[in-house]
């Protein structure tokens, strides 16, 4: 069958099965293989992306169903070849080791801070409950999750200053 | 000042105080996995590639009476079908373990545990792979399965490894150490003897990502490429080598990013050798990657043992001996991978941190109808079995003396002046302040504040435990008489190449499953020859690339290739035992002071 979406802001269009999951359309339709496979039963977490906006288990989810939707992967979290804040947290707070957890972790993370930029470490830690590190460790993930609420806090503040002298030096 | 402040006060020390490798960094790997451009096994695309899917078996223990293939070679598809009976006629049905055992790649007479690989297919994509599976027929006679070690040996067991010429029994192997007789003396004389069992049962590592590979046979060359989850690829290439009949400079082993290992990915797994057969069949590239329930029911787990621990000590809590009798479950094939030359590991350590007067250890080890063992975590090797058993028996001691478990700890440690220490098993132990380090401990866990609290709660009826554990671990095993995996040595290698602009290159015999080799050892070159790390690039996982050696596992990889940290050879004026002499610096004599 047919399928359309828009992936990472791009329209994309495959011929595929009906059966086939939304993570292997991912990597191997359009080798973003920046979402991962880690157990096809929705409870590693690995293959996190979002489906309009709302982040969803790709392992579980048909690439038909997203048939008309937006999907972000963590190949879109980088825009203009500036780091979004969650991926310098997890730079900045040894976040990660092996890297295969982190691609569904940011997902989970970034979508978090969308909804509340300031969450407490309980709320941090219920965001990433449905996946799994083994290398890491929860502590400096949710410290690199912090990282991120603090600084997009601080550039937020830094960006309506800016904005305020503008509109000052327009006046 | 808390050991944090202290951290921050050496960043911004003079260099020769500052942290190894020109103060802390950020770690060179990161910038790639947060992308998600890392390149795992599994993102590895070739053109034309094919897919493999293994049929597991459903029973633990069964005869094989016959496989029809017919109905999924016919599907449209598949490329090939595999079985047992077919590799047997190449030679290839079965493989050595890292333990001189042997494994069987497919089943040829009869399924030994529960998930065992019994045939595969290689189709076009991994959907129609999966769906080729369900057209094999298989037809199996089911066998009384040996799933608990304690009736292993009894003597209606059934036989499960009756591929062993004269094998009659479930009989693995047996080991001991340290002095039985001298051990029963002083058990005899002691005012006070505590016996408990233990079960240490088996643990799975789960790495986030699950073994796969991608075989690539080019038939014009006759060279093989391999990417594989392999924690050890060198040593993997030499194991394929001897299965394929293949030569090794024809054999390239590629560990591309890992997604955590924990030992898991040491064992050479049926998989890889199926999708190197699959390639060398299909001329095409093939890759395999098990999914999660394969890798939990198929692949290398730890532990298993069961154990008797006894301790004797005086009534004022001196201890005098300790004794344990082991009976090990090593699944149907051993595949145990210690990087020594017992085939229990580094099991002698379970004297632990105490200076006691004798010990002796008698292990039995059994087949069992289960996935055949491996190694989990850094400490592992059997160390974590000793641990537990000593450290528990010490407790025990302690509830039975009244005594504070740290106190009866801190009255029976090796003292400083001992070291070099040799353990009544044979292991030197080669420095240590022990009680120092357990007063630190104390201190940052607030162990006095605990117990005051503790007795507070229970006054109050509730309850509230207090752990205490000490423990001398042998890891990062390296080139040492004691130390071995198939003959191959422990030895490591590390080439650096520094360029006429001042960057350089280091190539690396060990690799990485998410430990930071690019980061760290870039420090320690930075720290030995100047050049900053940011222009030091780290070359690991390709046996193409990389000097021969034994691979990332039990704690070893930053020790055995590189020369030990300036701070130790300030100190001791001299390299740790299993440090090696490094690759690059021919100076080492000087270095001392």
């Amino acid at each position: 069958m047919q399928v359309s979406m828009t992936v990472n802001g791009e329209a994309v269009t495959r011929e595929v099965e009906g059966r086939m999951l939304l993570v292997h359309f991912l990597r191997d339709e359009l080798s973003l293989t920046g979402t991962h496979w880690g157990c096809d039963t929705s409870n590693c977490g690995t293959c996190v992306a979002w489906l309009d906006g709302e982040p969803v288990k790709t392992c579980t989810v048909l690439a038909a169903m997203a048939g008309g939707h937006e999907v972000t992967t963590v190949e879109g979290l980088e825009v203009d070849g500036v780091l979004d804040p969650i991926q310098e947290g997890f730079i900045q707070c040894h976040g990660l080791q092996c890297g295969f957890c982190t691609p569904g972790m940011l997902m989970t993370a970034r979508a978090l801070l969308d909804r509340d930029p300031d969450p407490s470490e309980d709320t941090i830690r219920e965001a990433i409950s449905g996946q799994i590190c083994r290398c890491t460790g929860y502590t400096t993930i949710v410290r690199s999750v912090q990282w991120a609420a603090a600084h997009q806090a601080a550039e937020r503040a830094a960006q309506e200053s800016a904005d305020a002298e503008t509109v000052g030096s327009t006046l | 000042m808390t050991l944090m402040d202290e951290r921050e006060d050496l960043d911004h020390a003079d260099n020769d105080l500052k942290p190894l490798g020109h103060g802390r960094m950020l770690r060179k790997e990161d910038p790639r996995f947060v992308r998600g451009l890392g390149q795992y096994c599994d993102d590895v695309q070739l053109p034309g590639m094919l897919h493999l899917a293994i049929l597991r078996a459903p029973m633990a223990h069964a005869r094989l009476v016959s496989i029809d293939t017919t109905a999924a070679q016919a599907h449209p598809k598949v490329k090939a079908v595999v079985t047992g009976a077919m590799l047997a006629e190449k030679g290839l049905a079965w493989m050595p373990t890292l333990s001189n055992d042997v494994q069987a790649v497919l089943v040829t007479d009869k399924v030994r545990f529960q998930g065992q690989e019994v045939a595969f297919v290689v189709a076009e994509d991994r959907y129609s792979a999966r769906d080729a599976l369900e057209l094999i027929d298989v037809e199996y006679d089911v066998l009384p399965a040996v799933v608990d070690v304690r009736k292993a040996l009894a003597p209606d067991a059934p036989v499960i490894r009756d591929d062993r010429e004269g094998k009659t029994d479930n009989h693995c192997f047996d080991w001991e150490t340290g002095d039985e007789a001298a051990t029963q003396a002083v058990f005899d004389r002691a005012d006070v003897v505590v016996t408990e069992d233990i079960v240490y049962p088996r643990v799975h590592p789960a790495p986030m990502e699950t073994c796969g590979a991608v075989a690539d046979y080019d038939r014009v060359s006759g060279k093989l490429t391999l990417w594989s989850t392999s924690q050890a690829p060198h040593a993997h290439r030499t194991l394929y080598a001897i299965v394929a009949g293949l030569p090794e400079h024809k054999i390239r082993v590629i560990s591309p990013d890992i997604g955590g290992g924990f030992g898991n990915k040491v064992p050479i797994y049926p998989g890889y050798v199926c999708a190197i057969v699959g390639s060398i069949l299909t001329n095409k590239p093939v890759k395999w990657m098990e999914d999660r329930t394969e890798n939990l029911v198929s692949t290398g787990f730890a532990r298993d043992y069961v154990m008797r621990g006894e301790i004797a000590a005086t009534s004022d809590g001196r201890i005098l001996a300790i004794r344990t009798n082991v009976l090990a479950d090593h699944g149907a094939f051993n595949g145990t991978a210690a990087p020594v030359k017992y085939p229990a590991g580094f099991f002698g350590v379970f004297t632990g941190s105490y200076d006691i007067e004798a010990a002796y250890c008698k292990m039995t080890a059994v087949y069992t109808n289960k996935a055949p063992g491996g190694v989990a975590y850094a400490c592992s090797f059997r160390i974590t079995e000793a641990v537990y058993l000593v450290e528990r028996i010490v407790d025990c001691l302690a509830y039975e003396l009244k005594m504070d478990p740290v106190a009866l700890r801190k009255k029976n440690f090796i003292q400083p002046d001992q070291f070099p220490y040799t353990s009544k098993t044979g292991w030197v132990y080669d420095s240590g302040e022990y009680e120092r380090a357990m007063d630190v401990a104390l201190d940052i866990a607030g162990y006095d504040d605990l117990r005051r609290e503790q007795e507070e709660k229970r006054a109050n009826g509730e309850l509230m435990g207090i752990g205490v554990a000490f423990f001398t671990e042998a890891v990062g095993a390296g080139p040492r008489k004691t130390m071995d995996i198939l003959g191959l040595g422990m030895a490591d290698g590390c080439e650096l190449r520094v360029h006429p602009t001042g960057k350089a290159v280091v190539r690396l015999s060990v690799q990485s499953q998410g430990q930071g080799h690019e980061t760290t050892f870039a420090q320690i070159v930075a720290e030995e020859i100047g050049i900053p790390p940011e222009d030091i690039d780290v070359v690991h996982g390709d046996t193409d690339n990389t000097p021969f050696g034994l691979g990332t596992y039990g704690s070893r990889s930053t020790r055995c290739p590189a020369p030990p940290p300036p701070w130790w050879r300030a100190r001791y004026g001299t390299r740790p035992s299993s440090s090696p002499r490094p690759c690059w610096r021919s100076r080492w004599p000087t270095w001392s002071g």
